[in-house]
């Protein structure tokens, strides 16, 4: 499975989105409803799939889809 | 009857953490009893069947609670209840207390609740339900001499609980603390006959309290009639607070 489908599949479980609503530009808060409780949770999730720590301040950066791959990328994450 | 979720409830070998246990088991809920007395574990096991999972835990060892939560995880329904009930006393008056005593009460009682409340959360908030409830006293409301650390340990739960709720409230959790009166217990059966009689006579009800009338209230506070009490600090102790 793609890194994009991977990170999209945790998003859907965990935000209780539709996949075709997890677009690489969509907003994490704005558009897919995620509140400070589902962002640490998602953090979490992302650290405990891709076995990594991601600090809050890199935290704070992750806003849209497209950024989460893109950081998980620049952490050496390819699939 | 069975609720399909697990509560984590600690000091649940004897005493009061006995009887919520088994008031839990009555309510359908499967029971991870945490303690470190192993025997009493066994021993409460035997008692009461196979919804009462007995986990030898010290809670001040993060390594160790983090293996029990996981264990917790994988073997037992998923966790919808955190009862925070373990506690000790090592009772001096202030100008006495050692550094030791102060640290020991503080590490078990509040940030032991801590660190058990933080390994087991994120099971309820996944959940979108659950109920936290901490076992605080009436000495963290009125203070006792000869107990600043107990009394602190125990008002300081009430400042978690209360900053708690504010977190997760809104997923449906409802987080509250229950703070007992003078009740018969191994904590107070010691008691010189001199204190035990001037407890007595400051509880209006004119008797001390038993264990099972904490875990009844506690069971309550985690069943669905409860779900929208949330964030409060609720007495039972015969009207000695009021």
């Amino acid at each position: 499975m793609s890194l994009e489908n991977r990170i999209a599949e945790i998003i859907v479980s965990r935000l209780n989105v539709k996949p075709e609503e997890v677009t690489d530009i969509a907003n994490l808060k704005d558009d897919l409803g995620a509140d400070s409780l589902d962002m640490v949770d998602l953090m979490m999730d992302l650290e405990d799939t891709f076995n990594l720590k991601i600090s809050d301040e890199e935290g704070n950066t992750l806003q849209t889809v497209g950024s989460v791959v893109a950081f998980l990328k620049t952490k050496g994450i390819e699939a | 009857m069975s609720l399909n979720a697990t509560a984590v409830v600690t000091g649940a070998a004897r005493g009061i953490g006995l009887e919520i246990a088994r008031k839990l088991i009555e309510a359908g809920w499967t029971v991870a009893a945490l303690d470190m007395l192993e025997d009493d574990l066994k021993a409460s096991a035997a008692e009461l069947g196979e919804n009462y999972k007995p986990y030898t835990v010290n809670i001040t060892d993060s390594i160790m609670l983090a293996e029990v939560a996981a264990a917790v995880g994988r073997d037992l329904p998923t966790v919808k209840g955190i009862v925070n009930n373990a506690g000790i006393t090592r009772d001096a008056l202030m100008m006495r207390m050692s550094e030791d005593q102060w640290n020991m009460v503080l590490d078990v009682n509040l940030t032991g609740s801590w660190k058990v409340t933080q390994a087991f959360m994120r099971s309820l908030i996944r959940a979108r339900e659950g109920s936290i409830v901490s076992v605080s006293s009436v000495v963290g409301l009125l203070g006792a001499a000869g107990q600043v650390n107990y009394a602190a340990s125990k008002a300081g739960l009430i400042g978690m609980s209360k900053s708690l709720n504010r977190e997760l409230a809104g997923r449906g959790i409802t987080v509250n603390v229950v703070a007992p009166g003078f009740i018969e217990s191994e904590m107070t059966e010691n008691l010189p006959e001199a204190v035990r009689s001037d407890y007595l006579s400051r509880i209006p009800a004119g008797r001390l309290g038993l264990p099972v009338e904490i875990a009844e209230a506690v069971t309550f506070l985690m069943s669905p009639s409860a779900k929208y009490i949330t964030g409060i600090v609720l007495p039972i102790d015969g009207g000695l607070t009021t």
